[in-house]
């Protein structure tokens, strides 16, 4: 029989310096799904500049891509997207009860990975613009 | 004894449906991100090129599928973040219904911006 208990809140923040990894990775997940589908309303929002007209559209589009701010905000975008992937993947994997001992290493490697990529990329997203 | 931390119904569709459409979207996240700025620059996008994207059937069905999948994905994690946060009663339906129809206007307009850049309006 399960017993119950007023556990309180299930994401009490102010107890930051007791997580553990697996509770940083659910913050993180939690930050960058947060962020994601913010992105995607605006997302939606900057394309609809198509029902303008196709100089609305390639203006729209060419104008954000020269400013440098927003190519930085493209890397940010991009180490966001990356994380959010390789840990849920991590998580999928937990649901399915694969590898479940090494939950902590897998979420190490998910900022590791994610940290290399989003490296690797600076120069292609910073290509042709100044600051 | 086995304490439940989930916002989810166990069992519930709503678990189900959030992973299912994870794994579509750790796929289509991907190639997204690969076509759109490691193929094609995103600075270089222009309407003609995304037109020539679009037109083509199968990417306009993965892009609206992607569409809805993420919208889904995103706004069912943000319900259950806040119910996570112990939000219930009369506040949790508000959410709920301002989520569905935030979540409802958004995948309507992607879907009209995607048929209007495939030139078929």
């Amino acid at each position: 029989m399960s017993q119950s208990y007023n556990r309180g809140l299930v994401e009490d923040f102010g107890r930051w310096r007791e997580f553990s990894a697996g509770m940083w990775a659910w913050i993180f997940h939690k930050f960058t799904g947060w962020m994601l589908i913010g992105y995607l309303f605006t997302h939606i929002a900057v394309l609809s500049s198509a029902l303008t007209g196709p100089d609305a559209y390639t203006g729209t589009i060419q104008g954000l891509e020269s400013l440098f701010l927003i190519r930085v905000l493209e890397v940010g975008l991009l180490a966001v997207a990356v994380f959010h992937i390789l840990n849920g993947l991590r998580l999928l994997m937990v649901d399915l009860g694969i590898g479940l001992e090494s939950q902590d290493r897998s979420f190490y490697a998910s900022l590791v990975i994610t940290g290399a990529i989003t490296v690797a990329s600076v120069p292609t997203f910073l290509q042709g613009v100044g600051i | 004894m086995a304490e439940r931390y989930s916002s989810f119904t166990p069992g519930g569709t709503g678990w189900l449906l959030q992973r299912i459409t994870a794994a579509f979207l750790v796929v289509v996240l991907a190639f997204h991100f690969f076509l759109l700025h490691f193929v094609n620059h995103a600075a270089e996008i222009t309407f003609a090129g995304t037109q020539a994207r679009m037109e083509t059937v199968g990417y306009f069905v993965t892009m609206v599928l992607f569409l809805i999948t993420a919208t889904f994905h995103g706004v069912n994690g943000v319900y259950n973040a806040l119910v996570n946060q112990g939000l219930e009663g009369t506040p949790k339906k508000v959410v709920l219904a301002v989520l569905t129809i935030a979540g409802l206007a958004l995948v309507a307009q992607g879907i009209y911006v995607a048929v209007a850049m495939a030139g078929w309006i």
